[in-house]
């Protein structure tokens, strides 16, 4: 390795105090100085570090945004959701393959630009979207990409910023502002309320809103930070800003439009808690909100609503430190994002113990989703008696809804809890809906003979994707994009969810190629049912849900693909010799077939 | 350990378990066996296999990492459970290429034996048939990737009982991959004849050389009994 790399490597090292566990943003700066995390690069963190080398090799293997091979000087990672592909992503994925004369997966001859796919990135309202270098591009047309691929190759050094391309600004979309968590908010107000209270009485009041966790799973709020508090140990709390079901963006509006009233219930929940630290995960799709992000901490500590003795308050001392991904959609799970955390790669752990129990450094850790957190800080500042007017009995409050899709008016809304999906196919004009995706992937397709239900805990969670289909669109495909999403994510820890997906993805294509059967369709939902039941953590469980809930809500798809034989094999014998085919100009004919 | 136990149902029949065992250990004990493949008595748990799922007061948990509590009500022995767990086994079968008759580990292999317990005749899946990659460099020990679950028993044996740092995983999903601690080949790394990480590999990915086919097919531990008859035949 050269000197200089070395000198650079260890300078790192030392900035991070030698601690393996900041490996995640020691290789993340070492690749943003090197442009990849080679076998050497490897070898010169791991001797840095005094740690074995596997430990660093295990971690840079596993997350998406860190390039083994040299990465082009520009990645452009243009984002393949269902949502970004309803919205002609393949068209623009080829517009960038035409200009620039490459594949995805490679890089022009000169290293200048390459071309990559990623997981959602948090843009469906303004799909579709691509990240280059950090930099996020949206609402990309194929006529635009010229202009994007002659700016890139124009400019020598870093990206410089939004001037480069006429598309690089994200729009906020808010459609609709609520009373809760969007109503005018002043700064301090929820600290000091808190701060009359003891920590108990801030938990009871949270208790008393029956507020429920806004990631999907809807665990109380009150009961989670009360298992936290009186568990022995150094408390930590974590706001998990890893929004990546595909389809959800409502953590982007909160973190550009709310951060002080994140970072004020974040310190709200601190006090509870009786944790001085607290610490941000920020998916890496989202770098660009950091430097905002970090200014709003700044302020923060300068007006005494950070820092040692916080609102004056001796002896209350609460700091948040922001803790960037790596691109890896695990890592919104609650306790792989603590591994993450870790410095490891996000593979889930077994639970119990749980987090609150033993979580971030094997000590009590409350993991809460950023909306929640922002209406823990509206609960304190209105009290518990305002927030429970909205919502339903057990769904209280608001929830942020991100929606896209073929609707006429995608972004964010903060609906009531209770809300029904005809009624919200209305507020955002998507009337002729075929179904609607609630809770992403991982939650449920619906078809329209379920849109009087209501969206609420006790009738159809969600963490907040709401991606509508149109009546012509192939919804099959869609589910098979979902699978591959589900293929790609899949950590790898376990083996249901780890081989699952992959053959969950194999047997729809067998169906989507016209050689599905009615028996495929019986082990579709066996193999479906097994990773459901059998897989570790939340990802797999829910893997199989595009595929499980399309065959109980919309069987007709499946059913109008396959044909009436009683079995098809697997293996495609006349497909595995094509290529021998057309080299001897000789048709192959399957005996069997021909006779029968 | 301390002395207390607990009362728990596992299949109908009640067990006086001792706290602080996990549902996995506290079965053996009372001679019930939980089919299990990256567990190994030896070791901290993995929870990379999933075989050892059971129903705990009606819901899927991991036997092998739950400890027991009071009242529990356990189903292990089940037609639902056992096809599942079957199903992972035949998963493992087609995401590798497992080619028993060729393997010095037939007869001795933990997965085979699964297999067989379950009744598997081939796999209901596709293969994937993966190219994987084989590492003879080192003098006492390969690796045979084909036939590697990613069990993880050999990284924390090496941790465990070894108190090294031998191996460890790269990559994600499908694409995991078992990984040493060296740039490239086994023989890089400190792994010593003398270690016992090879001897908790429960198929035959990672193998210890020169004492391959001592024991002639025909005579090994599970051509004579079924996996879990040891534990079985313990039954109080």
């Amino acid at each position: 390795m050269a000197s200089v790399d070395a000198a650079m490597i260890s300078r790192i090292v030392e900035r991070y105090g030698k601690d393996p566990q900041r490996l995640m943003d020691i290789v993340r700066e070492v690749h943003g100085e090197l442009g990849q995390v080679s076998e050497e690069t490897v070898d010169g963190i791991a001797k840095a570090l005094s740690i074995h080398r596997v430990r660093v090799s295990d971690l840079a293997s596993f997350y998406s945004f860190f390039d083994h091979d040299p990465a082009a000087r520009y990645t452009i990672r243009l984002s393949n959701c269902v949502v970004d592909k309803m919205n002609g992503m393949d068209e623009v994925a080829r517009a960038f393959e035409k200009a620039l004369g490459i594949r995805f997966g490679e890089t022009t001859p000169d290293g200048q630009i390459g071309l990559r796919a990623t997981s959602c990135t948090g843009m469906c309202d303004q799909a579709p979207a691509a990240l280059i270098n950090g930099l996020v591009v949206t609402g990309i047309k194929p006529a635009d990409v010229p202009a994007i691929v002659e700016a890139l190759k124009r400019e020598k050094g870093k990206v410089g910023g939004s001037s480069l391309f006429p598309n690089a600004e994200v729009q906020l979309n808010l459609r609709q502002a609520g009373p809760v968590v969007l109503g005018p908010f002043e700064n301090g107000t929820a600290i000091r309320k808190s701060l009359a209270m003891s920590p108990e009485q801030v938990i009871d009041e949270i208790n008393k809103s029956k507020l429920r966790g806004r990631g999907g799973a809807g665990f109380p709020t009150g009961m989670k930070w009360s298992f936290c508090r009186k568990a022995k140990g150094r408390h930590f709390l974590i706001c998990n800003a890893d929004e990546g079901e595909p389809g959800t963006f409502k953590d982007r509006l909160l973190l550009t439009e709310a951060a002080d009233l994140l970072f004020e219930g974040m310190t709200v929940a601190g006090y509870a808690l009786g944790a001085d630290e607290g610490l941000l995960y920020l998916r890496a799709e989202y770098a660009y909100l950091w430097p905002r992000l970090e200014q709003v901490l700044s302020r923060r500590r300068r007006h005494g609503l950070l820092g040692q003795n916080i609102a004056g308050r001796e002896g209350f001392n609460f700091d948040i430190r922001i803790q960037l991904g790596a691109g890896a959609y695990v890592c919104g799970e609650e306790s792989a994002l603590i591994e993450s955390l870790e410095g490891k790669r996000g593979a889930p752990r077994d639970r119990p113990p749980y987090p609150v129990q033993r979580g971030y450094k094997q000590e009590p850790t409350s993991v809460n989703n950023v909306e929640t957190l922002c209406c823990a800080a509206r609960i304190l500042e209105k009290g518990a008696d305002w927030f429970v007017k909205y919502g339903t009995r057990d769904s209280t409050g608001t929830k942020l809804l991100s929606v896209s899709g073929d609707c006429e008016r995608p972004g964010v809304y903060e609906v009531e809890y209770g809300i029904t999906v005809d009624k919200l196919l209305d507020l955002v004009g998507g009337e002729d809906a075929q179904a609607v995706q609630v809770g992403g992937p991982s939650g449920a397709c619906l078809a329209p003979k379920d849109y009087g239900r209501k969206i609420s805990f006790e009738d159809i969670p969600t963490g907040g994707s709401i991606i509508v289909f149109g009546p012509k669109r192939d919804l099959l495909k869609h589910v098979l994009d979902f699978t591959e999403f589900f293929m790609e994510e899949s950590c790898g820890w376990c083996a249901p969810c780890r081989v699952g997906t992959t053959l969950l993805k194999m047997k729809l294509d067998k169906i989507m190629e016209g050689r599905g059967t009615a028996s495929d369709l019986s082990e579709l939902k066996q193999l479906g049912t097994t990773v459901k039941m059998m897989s570790r953590c939340g990802l797999g469980q829910s893997a199989a849900n595009p595929v499980l809930t399309t065959l109980q809500n919309l069987p007709e798809l499946y059913r109008q693909r396959i044909t009436d034989k009683d079995f098809i094999p697997h293996f495609d014998i006349q497909s595995a010799f094509s290529e021998q085919a057309a080299v001897t100009g000789r048709k192959f004919v399957d005996h069997e077939e021909a006779q029968a | 350990m301390s002395g207390e136990t607990v009362r728990i149902i596992i299949d109908g029949r009640e067990v006086e378990a001792r706290a602080g065992l996990t549902i996995l250990q506290a079965a053996s004990e009372a001679g019930i066996y939980i089919p299990h493949l990256c567990y190994h008595k030896d070791l901290l748990p993995g929870g990379h296999c999933r075989v050892c799922t059971v129903n705990v007061n009606g819901k899927p948990i991991n036997a092998c990492t739950m400890m027991v509590g009071s009242g529990m009500v356990i189903e292990n022995d089940t037609p639902e459970l056992n096809d599942w767990r079957k199903s992972i086994i035949e998963m493992l079968f087609v995401e590798g290429n497992h080619i028993c008759p060729g393997c010095e580990k037939s007869g001795n292999c933990e997965l085979q034996a699964l297999a067989y317990r379950f009744g598997m005749m081939s796999p209901r899946y596709p293969y994937l048939f993966p190219a994987k990659e084989v590492d003879g460099s080192h003098p006492s020990a390969y690796i045979d990737r084909n036939r590697c679950i990613l069990c993880g028993r050999c990284v924390r044996s090496s941790q465990e009982v070894d108190h090294k740092n031998v191996f460890g995983f790269e990559g994600r999903g499908i694409h995991t991959r078992l990984a040493v601690d060296s740039r490239h080949w086994l023989s890089e790394t400190d792994l010593a004849s003398a270690d016992q990480a090879a001897s908790y590999c429960p198929t035959g990915s990672l193998v210890v050389k020169r004492v391959g086919w001592k024991i002639p097919v025909g005579q090994r531990k599970y051509d004579k009994q079924p996996i879990g008859s040891d534990i079985e035949g313990g039954r109080k």
